[in-house]
């Protein structure tokens, strides 16, 4: 009884200093406000993303609708089309950020998929460790070195243009990198003397895994997190700027960067917009990425 | 190094292996056949077209023969263009897609190593953050962005520099390939120039400095190899986005080199060309690799004997 009061004071007096500790995050988070490039990088992505849901609301077109009177008008406030309108006569503001969901969505769940495969992957190789490990890698070092997008290409000509099948398609082969860095960590975390001396000071497993390996892996998860998320965005741009991506009623920032090409000479409004939303929000999450790894990984500064 | 450039190629076989199955059975196991149209064929024409292109097989049979075929440089006829094989598409193709491809890798090693050195020597000044400014956006805005708007400003707005097409002349390769080299460009100078601060902070640097040698020695003899080498391990990757993003360029400049063909081949459902290419980039993709691989190893010993 006695011995087990000790324990739980003992234990409270670590909470205390628990709290009183700055805690990687927290040092990271004041790394990362330090950061300039990084916050404005934060600012346009968060402005992007109101954007893209609020204006379709408070804009009267629709996407597929045109308006009868106005086909390849210039913006202007006077007919209301803020983005002036496609070859069609739909409104491009409205085009530009239905797309724009569109896109963002396919970044973020491509990236969930990936992440998922390549955390369990790359955890349960990193954990086992010896031959398993050893085949497993082997196994992504081969599908590392295959040319990734004639391979999604293929992949979309065989099953079709189906949006499902793009996160899919995209999520499957972009894990790759996750299960390789995320192995290297659980591999290097493993054998480290503060998981010993956690292990030595009693600390159960779920405790260790709690405290010590799950907070290190967050670190570089969040960073690939962020830059792997414009990648697929640009991935998803490539198909359908070919054709091969997003379809009709729908729209991406890929597919109206086609048709804006299309009508260059006549319409240049039509590529401008969307390909200034396209690279502003791949420049803005790049930014945010670098920032995340210098303010999450130490070691590189 | 032989020891090594041998393990490094057996293990790039079964990477070839993969990518040949995985591509097969994938276009195998596709819905619709290459012979569907509109109106369904009599059965005895289409059981004869199946046995012209020995479709009729087991299909492990047929994948075998696809196999032997490859070995043999044979990628079978095109299933869209009745009249040629899809090894005279890529033979036609090839030439143009490399010339292209070849000048855009010069453009971006020569100038993103040579303004990732420049930024470096100016580390933490205004110029170093403005061209590293500037080679964010490179990076971010994609090739097939960056080729319309290089066609809006230089051939429809300043009409310097024809819009498209291909006649073997240098102004027609000059747009596509700075787009195709732009954001590669941005690339290797953040490469270049992180590593050559690395470099220049090293304590070799700081011995030459105080020995006395003059600065451009020290940085051509000695700065210069060394921070090269992440440069030149980025070679086989520049090689692989080139020819994915000459996809999208030849497409964009109508340049009929092999990504045209695969684009059409694609939106035809030209299942064998498609395949071809695949191939085809996949081999070339391995075996360029390979050679950085070869060509690391050679440069830095270490990695020779760390296996």
């Amino acid at each position: 009884m006695k011995g087990e009061t000790t324990i739980d004071a003992f234990e409270q007096a670590m909470d205390k200093r628990r709290v009183k500790g700055r805690s990687l995050y927290v040092d990271a988070w004041h790394r990362l406000k330090r950061n300039k490039a990084a916050v404005a990088g934060a600012i346009i992505l968060l402005f992007i993303m109101v954007l893209v849901t609020v204006g379709p609301m408070l804009n009267p077109w629709d996407h597929e609708i045109p308006d009868w009177d106005n086909y390849s008008t210039p913006p202007s406030l006077d007919t209301g089309h803020v983005m002036g309108t496609d070859a069609l006569g739909r409104d491009l503001f409205e085009r530009v950020m239905v797309g724009g969901r569109i896109s963002l969505l396919v970044g973020v769940i491509a990236t969930l998929v990936s992440l998922v495969i390549g955390v369990t992957y790359g955890a349960v190789a990193g954990y086992l460790g010896g031959r398993v490990d050893n085949w497993m890698m082997r196994a992504v070092d081969a599908i590392y070195a295959l040319p990734f997008m004639f391979f999604v290409i293929l992949l979309m000509v065989v099953f079709g243009r189906n949006i499902f099948l793009i996160f899919v398609a995209i999520g499957a082969v972009n894990w790759l990198d996750m299960a390789r860095i995320v192995r290297g960590q659980t591999l290097s975390l493993k054998n480290k003397d503060f998981i010993e001396a956690a292990r030595v000071s009693g600390a159960t497993e779920r405790q260790i895994i709690g405290r010590h390996i799950i907070p290190n892996l967050l670190g570089v998860v969040v960073v690939y997190v962020s830059l792997t998320i414009p990648q697929v965005i640009l991935v998803e741009s490539f198909l359908s700027f070919l054709g091969l991506g997003v379809q009709e009623p729908l729209t991406s920032w890929g597919a109206l960067v086609n048709e804006g090409a299309q009508e260059l000479e006549t319409a240049p409004w039509s590529l401008l917009f969307p390909a200034t939303f396209l690279a502003a929000t791949l420049f803005a999450f790049n930014f945010l990425g670098d920032g995340l790894r210098d303010a999450l990984d130490p070691r590189d500064r | 190094m032989l020891n090594y450039s041998l393990k490094r190629l057996a293990s790039a076989i079964p990477t070839l292996l993969i990518l040949i199955t995985v591509a097969f059975f994938l276009i195998r196991i596709a819905p619709g056949g290459p012979f569907d149209s509109e109106k369904a064929l009599p059965p005895e024409i289409e059981a004869n077209l199946e046995a012209k292109y020995q479709l009729d097989d087991p299909l492990i049979i047929q994948y075998f023969r696809y196999l032997g075929d490859i070995a043999q440089f044979d990628f079978g006829p095109s299933f869209h263009y009745r009249d040629w094989t899809v090894n005279q598409l890529i033979a036609q193709g090839a030439p143009v897609s490399f010339t292209l491809g070849g000048i855009a890798l010069v453009l971006a090693f020569v100038f993103g190593v040579g303004i990732g050195i420049w930024a470096a020597l100016k580390q933490n000044s205004p110029s170093d953050y403005l061209t590293m400014s500037v080679a964010m956006i490179g990076i971010s805005i994609p090739n097939f962005v960056a080729a319309p708007i290089l066609i809006l400003v230089f051939a429809i707005t300043l009409g310097w520099l024809p819009a498209g097409g291909w006649d073997g002349s240098i102004q027609r390769m000059i747009l596509p390939a700075v787009a195709l080299s732009l954001p590669m460009i941005a690339y290797v100078a953040r490469i270049t120039r992180g590593s050559m601060i690395e470099v220049l902070h090293s304590s070799f640097i700081r011995t030459a400095r105080a020995k006395g040698m003059p600065e451009h020695e020290v940085l051509l003899r000695h700065a210069l190899k060394p921070a090269l080498l992440p440069v030149i391990s980025y070679l086989g990757p520049a090689a692989a986005a080139i020819l994915t993003g000459s996809v999208v360029i030849e497409r964009i400049f109508t340049i009929p080199g092999i990504g045209s063909h695969f684009v059409q081949g694609a939106l035809n459902r030209d299942y064998t060309l498609v395949m071809g290419v695949v191939i085809f980039y996949g081999v070339l993709i391995i075996l360029l690799n390979y050679l950085v691989d070869l060509l690391y190893a050679w440069l830095d010993p270490r990695i020779r004997y760390e296996g």
